[in-house]
């Protein structure tokens, strides 16, 4: 009975979308006199489906779908009435298709900037592709005319012929589609494709340094948006009957735009709501005498609100009243720590995780061998020729007056900006050329200055997507698995919180976390991912005494024979942490040495205090 | 093979639609520099220029007060949007300026359609601009002549400003870094709603300029702010010298595209894009590191 249970609640939006689907069709043809309208919304929510996990999950905001709407439904219309293929579900699988690879190119152009410069692209793009369909391709695809005559599909099995022309047949094809559209998009949202995909919008940086291939999972899920696009579009034209021009016009990207704005980002049902508001609106405002000319203008006020005072759309503002309403019960916040020392099998967990390493090499004497690296900013010579040899497990600390170059010097190891000369080995390997997500996969992680979480998940998601990223590689498409199904991660995450002293807030968002929790948790995040070599730029930053001191725990109890470079301010913690320890200063190594050869270097105590206190 | 007179008279129009898109993208890009916003709606501003012109001349056959009170109305304009919608996404998501920007151009063309009609209207060339131009080489309409003239004059008036005022100044050292201006105890906020008034301006006045040219209709801006993203993005985010550069050239390839195959006039400013964004993404003029 309880499994029952759990399958209905796991699978409720489905059936809430099978029954609407099913029931929706009778009022409609009751009050319109057809259910083309309704058609017509499913086919928009298709190509929104697609559309919100671009821009409501990832955060890609593209002007130009129509280009892939248009394409899915031109290629097909084309095949069809040219004779070139008579079979309609292949038409449509060839517009799928042609849509996709079109996609592939914009994509790789497009995708190389993020933000303004995407939204100009993407929209310059989609101008790009309706000039084509107009004038040059105007041989093939009509031009200004469109193309009628297109063919409604049919379903042969044996004897068995069913035609989907007329309105209810169509809408029974739109409204099966739909279904199946939606239950994949939700499975992608659910896997961890989805929960990447979440994570690049919410800080596309830290997902890269955990190992992720952000730009590949861009790239993906344009191509996804563009395959629902083009599939929507293929719908259209085989309802219609025709295929019209201004399927690709840019008003078909902004319409998109607005509808799944108004319906509610982030929600995949939002856009169909959106397209049922747009519609219908347009279908009612056009009866009445004035307001029927100012439909848009009114659609237009409705969309500018909307976007300055709810900007979850329709679908947000219902499910934030739900969880506001008294049968919601909210969540305590408890704090829990541990204290205790980890166990053996905790040890086992978070243990490094073993490099991929060519199984002929041996391996490397160091863990960390970096070659007279020198970075410039203009004229100011951040790092300028700094070695530094770390071999397997050495807590080696960097300490320098501000400005020194450490965290310069942590960025360069870490791959998040490039050394103007010199050479970096991690294990060996070279890294000089690799970027951030490549270093992650060989097996170095850092905890960043200023906390690079992801504010809107919860503590447990921000640690999974840690985990995940060497669990998975930088980039697979596993979409029909669930994120939280790998038992390796999920171990590994309750052990992590447990040890960070966060299971009491687990299952809370990060936004409403304390200052010292979130430190721990990029602490975590930053060991998620069971690294070999740890960078920790500044941890114990802006924390009290007492936070300091369990930060510190953490760090021993969780060191695991890992190799650690530490850059930190407090001295006491230096001291008390490191092997050995470097000291930069303006650029430069000044010393090296264990914490009492530094201790008692004089050229130290200069650089730190001035030549006349030493 | 077209003629040279046709090659020349093309490339002069090149000019003539150069002149005007750089207009409008130096206003898109003044915006886009300084406030970091995206104005999906200047397109719309554009339009509002015209339709401001349209109905000046209809009733007194005065140019110069159609050009004067169509840059002050969408000074003005730019001023009651920058103090009532935009400064509220200062913080927010790029994204969300977008939106709202883009919504707002809809509500404008939706606006004027229900004023107008959404028929196209003629706008007469003012006295002293009709008739032809000898050029020795070939013939050329009086009009587009001066259209070069006009615009040229007022992106000088905007470089005189950018450059040589302290007000310009504090733009400039907005584009650069608005947090720094602000740290050095320069108000940046207020220098904003200056600049999108100004960036309104432009692209009204080219709206007023243009009129004359061709038919106007509510929905004319939008080709117009397509082909000014391909300008700022051929010529540099925020950067005014290549609004004007980008215009410039994305004018003649649209004319002399047109002479060989209009066709592919629209085609190939995109593929001209392209190009750019794979060989130099931060455009021809652009400082390295943004965006």
């Amino acid at each position: 009975m309880a499994e029952v249970r759990q399958g209905v609640v796991r699978w409720l939006p489905e059936l809430l979308v099978v029954l609407t689907l099913a029931m929706l069709p009778f009022p409609c043809d009751a009050l319109f006199g057809s259910v083309d309208i309704l058609t017509r919304i499913l086919i928009w929510g298709i190509f929104g489906l697609g559309f919100d996990l671009l821009f409501g999950f990832t955060g890609l905001l593209s002007f130009g779908q129509a280009a892939f709407y248009g394409c899915g439904g031109f290629v097909t219309a084309y095949l069809l009435t040219s004779g070139d293929l008579s079979n309609v579900w292949l038409a449509m699988g060839a517009g799928i298709a042609a849509a996709a690879a079109f996609s592939i190119i914009v994509g790789i152009l497009a995708l190389r900037r993020i933000g303004i410069y995407f939204a100009m692209i993407t929209l310059a793009f989609g101008e790009l592709a309706y000039f084509l369909e107009n004038s040059p391709l105007a041989r093939w695809t009509g031009g200004e005319n469109g193309m009628p005559g297109v063919p409604a599909p049919h379903l042969e099995i044996g004897s068995f012929d069913f035609s989907f022309a007329g309105s209810w047949a169509s809408y029974e094809l739109v409204a099966a589609c739909f279904f199946l559209g939606f239950v994949f998009a939700r499975l992608v949202v659910k896997s961890p494709v989805g929960i990447v995909l979440t994570a690049v919008r919410q800080n596309a940086l830290r997902t890269a340094a955990l190992g992720h291939d952000v730009h590949g999972y861009k790239l993906a899920v344009f191509v996804l948006a563009a395959i629902f696009a083009g599939g929507s579009g293929a719908l259209l034209g085989v309802f219609q009957g025709y295929m019209p021009p201004d399927a690709f016009a840019l008003q078909t990207s902004g319409q998109l735009v607005i509808q799944t704005v108004v319906g509610g980002v982030g929600t995949l049902i939002g856009p169909t709501i959106g397209a049922a508001v747009w519609l219908l609106l347009r279908e009612l405002l056009q009866q009445l005498p004035v307001l029927g000319d100012l439909w848009l203008f009114i659609l237009g006020l409705v969309f500018v609100t909307l976007v300055t005072v709810l900007p979850k759309g329709i679908v947000g503002a219902a499910v934030r009243l739900g969880s506001h309403s008294p049968f919601a019960q909210p969540k305590p916040f408890t704090m829990h720590r541990s204290g205790e020392r980890m166990d053996v099998a905790g040890q086992a967990l978070l243990a490094p995780a073993p490099i991929a390493i060519a199984p002929d090499r041996k391996p490397a004497e160091l863990a960390i061998d970096v070659c007279n690296v020198s970075k410039a900013y203009g004229g100011i010579h951040a790092v300028a020729g700094v070695s530094l040899a770390l071999p397997p497990g050495r807590f080696h600390a960097i300490i320098g007056p501000n400005g020194a170059g450490k965290s310069t010097l942590l960025r360069l190891l870490n791959r998040e900006e490039s050394p103007d000369s010199g050479r970096i080995l991690l294990h060996g390997i070279d890294i000089t050329a690799a970027d951030v997500t490549t270093a992650h996969q060989y097996g170095l992680a850092k905890s960043f200055q200023i906390n690079q979480l992801f504010p809107q998940l919860t503590v447990r998601q921000n640690l999974r997507i840690g985990a995940l990223g060497r669990q998975r590689g930088p980039l697979r498409l596993d979409v029909f698995r669930s994120a939280d199904g790998f038992r390796s991660v999920e171990l590994l995450v309750v052990a992590l919180l447990d040890q960070l002293g966060l299971t009491g807030c687990a299952d809370l968002g990060v936004n409403s976390l304390p200052y010292g929790e979130k430190r721990r948790l990029e602490l975590g995040l930053a060991l998620a991912s069971r690294p070999s070599v740890l960078l920790l730029d500044e941890p114990l930053a802006g924390l009290s005494p007492g936070e300091r001191e369990g930060i510190k725990h953490l760090i021993r109890d969780l060191r695991c024979g890992r190799t650690i470079v530490l850059v930190e301010h407090d001295m006491d913690a230096v001291f008390e942490l490191a092997e050995r320890i470097t000291v930069l200063h303006e650029g430069r190594k000044l010393a090296e040495g264990t914490p009492q050869e530094i201790s008692g270097n004089r050229k130290v105590r200069e650089a730190y205090l001035g030549r006349m206190a030493a | 093979m077209p003629t040279l007179s046709q090659f020349l008279s093309q490339a002069f129009n090149g000019i003539a639609l150069g002149s005007l898109l750089a207009l409008i993208a130096c206003g898109l890009t003044i915006i886009l520099g300084t406030l970091g916003v995206l104005n999906f709606a200047h397109g719309a501003m554009f339009m509002l220029g015209a339709y401001v012109a349209f109905v000046v001349l209809s009733h007194v056959d005065s140019f110069a007060a159609a050009l004067a009170l169509g840059a002050l109305a969408l000074l003005f304009f730019g001023l009651v949007i920058e103090r009532g919608l935009i400064r509220f996404y200062y913080d927010r998501p790029h994204e969300d300026q977008i939106l709202v920007t883009f919504g707002l151009g809809i509500m404008m063309v939706e606006a004027v359609r229900h004023v107008f009609g959404g028929e196209s209207q003629r706008v007469p060339i003012p006295s002293w601009g009709r008739g032809i131009v000898n050029l020795h080489f070939f013939y050329y309409p009086l009009y587009r002549v001066e259209t070069i003239g006009i615009a040229t004059l007022i992106l000088l008036g905007f470089y005189l400003l950018l450059y040589r005022t302290r007000i310009g100044l504090v733009v400039r050292a907005g584009i650069e870094d608005p947090l720094m201006v602000e740290l050095l105890g320069t108000h940046v906020r207020r220098a904003f709603m200056v600049v999108f008034s100004l960036g309104t301006m432009a692209a009204g006045s080219a709206g007023v300029i243009y009129a004359p040219l061709a038919a106007i209709i509510p929905n004319m801006g939008e080709a117009f702010l397509v082909q000014c993203f391909v300008v700022v993005v051929i010529g540099g985010l925020g950067s005014f010298p290549g609004a004007i550069v980008g215009g410039i050239i994305v004018g003649e390839i649209l004319s002399l595209t047109t002479l060989i195959n209009p066709a592919y006039a629209e085609a190939a400013i995109y593929a001209v894009m392209t190009l750019v964004l794979i060989v130099r993404p931060r455009g021809l003029l652009g400082a390295v590191g943004r965006a």
